[in-house]
């Protein structure tokens, strides 16, 4: 199973000193915090893309080129990539490009963007929200996967004799995730395709991500990629440890009051029930991530969000330590002690889709498709 | 079969002269649903007590709390709405508008409701139409011709509240025991009869990917 942090990316002053870091500190810090999370022995760092303030992670592979050649072992994600607002086109050539930079610690998150306006800034209608997202994804699997790419859509120009370059590493796609909070599309998207499915429930409550979950776990099935309990499942989490609930309580409670998606609305404990925000002991943080499995399944990979609402650097490199140290070592063994054989623990990584052979489904444009048409046969013939 | 009327309060005092109304218009109701033989029953949201909760949906990027997921799924599957607003600074209050913004756009197609509100003089009476029953066309309800408008003077005194809170009763009870979705009778019109609502509380039915993808596989 991977465990890693993922980022916002947001400059938020600090409440308790008033003071704001620059864009180049909280660039820096970012930084910073990849670097911890592999010296802490955690697998992931995704960052978000953002193009408004207060957020400075506009550029996601600059930044994680940055990461990769400063890391040996770290898996380097995103979260999101904004799929409706981006030309497909250039996904699909930064993130291969980012593929053999890194050797092929890649993968990526589709998403839908945190602000309304970003869809007219890059020239696009918000009410085109989902239709931008299948095409585009559509079109970014065909340029990954076809090695000349003729292709008409609804929203981009369309191409004549195309070719992606570079080709993806090894002559594989990177492994991709779909992040979506509440659209069934997405989820259905996902499992379409064999993807995984990530649910950053930190805003939400567990019963609508174990829906969410369940839909794409048994559409997945439909699909014809294996049983719903080996489907490919991600998870956010927002955590603050300290050595005693009321230490860390007492730390943490300014930077919530005052966050900025959440603060001057319901208090620390609320929320914490509501939600699976976990500030306390190491023990308690444990004890709340192995219960995320009793709702959403065995699952492949475990987001914390630490660095957000204004929390300083040095503190936020000591929650990696923690996590590193107490925490993920034993949600390693006892995720896999409750996790049954024919359920993979981790998600497909690039040595294990080269492993997996050129004919292997991911190398499909639809690898669904095969299964939908086999299954109308038989009923054909039934 | 007993219809469920969900009669929605936004009074701040106890008792408030909303909810005052309010048991007079359920009261009303439930004899003009006896009268054209059904049984009613009635679900009371007082918004007061839903104010956290409102407060905590609004500053958490719209997450309901247990208690709202609950409130939703219950207004959403009623038979029809009593929806009572004191009269605050030329509209229906805050916590009444809050209450309605926490709705799904779904959760009010097709329903029966009955609007109404109270203030202290009787110079705020056009709330009923220029606010209300706009809101309520937005969210695709059926709101009954009649709306009850009380002013203070009207709990005292020879008015003809009583004969506003009948007729509107009367109105609301027609539109909840109307049975013309009998299935597989009368015209079709090529449209579902039975309005979809829905609470947004649970995760809809899914498209197939197939038609998603229709037209934008290049």
């Amino acid at each position: 199973m991977q465990f890693g942090i993922f980022s916002v990316g947001d400059v938020t002053p600090d409440p308790t000193t008033g003071r704001t870091p620059s864009e180049a500190e909280r660039i820096e810090s970012m930084t910073r915090i990849a670097l911890a999370a592999e010296e802490a022995g955690l697998d992931v760092f995704a960052t978000g893309e953002h193009h408004n303030p207060p957020f400075v992670p506009s550029s996601p592979t600059t930044h994680l080129g940055f990461i990769a050649a400063k890391t040996e072992r770290l898996l380097l994600s995103t979260s999101t990539t904004l799929i409706t607002t981006n030309d497909p086109v250039k996904i699909a050539e930064d993130y291969a490009m980012l593929q053999h930079l890194s050797g092929g610690r890649v993968d990526l998150m589709m998403g839908r963007g945190n602000t309304g306006p970003v869809y007219p800034w890059f020239g696009k209608d918000i009410r085109d929200g989902i239709k931008l997202a299948i095409e585009n994804y559509h079109l970014l699997r065909t340029l990954w996967r076809e090695p000349v790419v003729n292709w008409q859509g609804q929203f981009r120009t369309p191409l004549q004799g195309y070719t992606s370059t570079p080709a993806p590493l090894d002559g594989t796609p990177p492994f991709v995730w779909h992040g979506s909070i509440r659209s069934t599309e997405i989820a259905e998207q996902a499992a379409y395709y064999g993807d995984g499915f990530f649910h950053n429930h930190i805003f939400w409550n567990k019963e609508h991500t174990e829906q969410m979950v369940r839909l794409y776990r048994r559409r997945f099935e439909h699909y014809g990629h294996g049983s719903a309990d080996q489907a490919i499942v991600g998870l956010g989490g927002q955590v603050f440890m300290g050595t005693t609930e009321a230490e860390a309580k007492r730390q943490f409670r300014p930077y919530f009051d005052n966050a900025p998606v959440y603060g001057h609305g319901p208090s620390l404990e609320d929320f914490s029930t509501m939600t699976p925000l976990t500030v306390g002991t190491p023990e308690q943080v444990i004890e709340r991530t192995l219960g995320f499995a009793d709702y959403a399944g065995d699952y492949q990979r475990q987001l914390f969000l630490i660095d957000h609402a204004g929390l300083p650097i040095d503190v936020v490199l000591e929650q990696i330590q923690i996590l590193g140290t107490e925490v993920v070592p034993v949600l390693r063994t006892e995720f896999e002690r409750r996790r049954p054989a024919h359920v993979p623990s981790d998600p497909p990584t690039h040595s294990s889709l080269v492993a997996a052979g050129p004919d292997a489904p991911h190398h499909l444009v639809e690898p669904a498709r095969a299964t939908l048409e086999a299954a109308a046969s038989e009923g054909a013939r039934a | 079969m007993t219809r469920t009327i969900v009669v929605v309060t936004a009074g701040l005092s106890v008792p408030s002269s909303t909810r005052l109304l309010a048991d007079q218009l359920a009261d009303a109701v439930a004899a003009q649903v006896g009268a054209r033989g059904e049984a009613a029953r009635f679900e009371h949201v007082e918004l007061r007590e839903l104010a956290g909760d409102l407060a905590t949906f609004m500053t958490s990027g719209g997450m309901p709390t247990q208690r709202l997921s609950e409130v939703r799924d219950l207004v959403s599957a009623a038979d029809g709405m009593i929806a009572v607003t004191p009269v605050f600074t030329a509209s229906y209050s805050g916590l009444f508008k809050m209450f309605f913004d926490a709705l799904d756009t779904d959760a009010l197609t097709g329903m029966p409701v009955l609007i109404a509100a109270t203030a202290g003089t009787a110079r705020h009476s056009l709330v009923l139409d220029h606010a209300m029953r706009p809101l309520f066309a937005y969210l695709r309800a059926v709101v009954v011709p009649t709306g009850v408008f009380a002013a203070t003077e009207d709990f005292g005194g020879s008015t003809d509240l009583t004969a506003r809170i009948t007729r509107a009763a009367g109105e609301l009870a027609g539109l909840v025991v109307s049975t013309d979705h009998v299935a597989g009778f009368g015209p079709d019109a090529g449209e579902r009869r039975t309005p979809q609502r829905s609470a947004g509380t649970s995760v809809g039915p899914v498209t197939d990917f197939a038609d998603l993808l229709r037209g934008h596989a290049g």
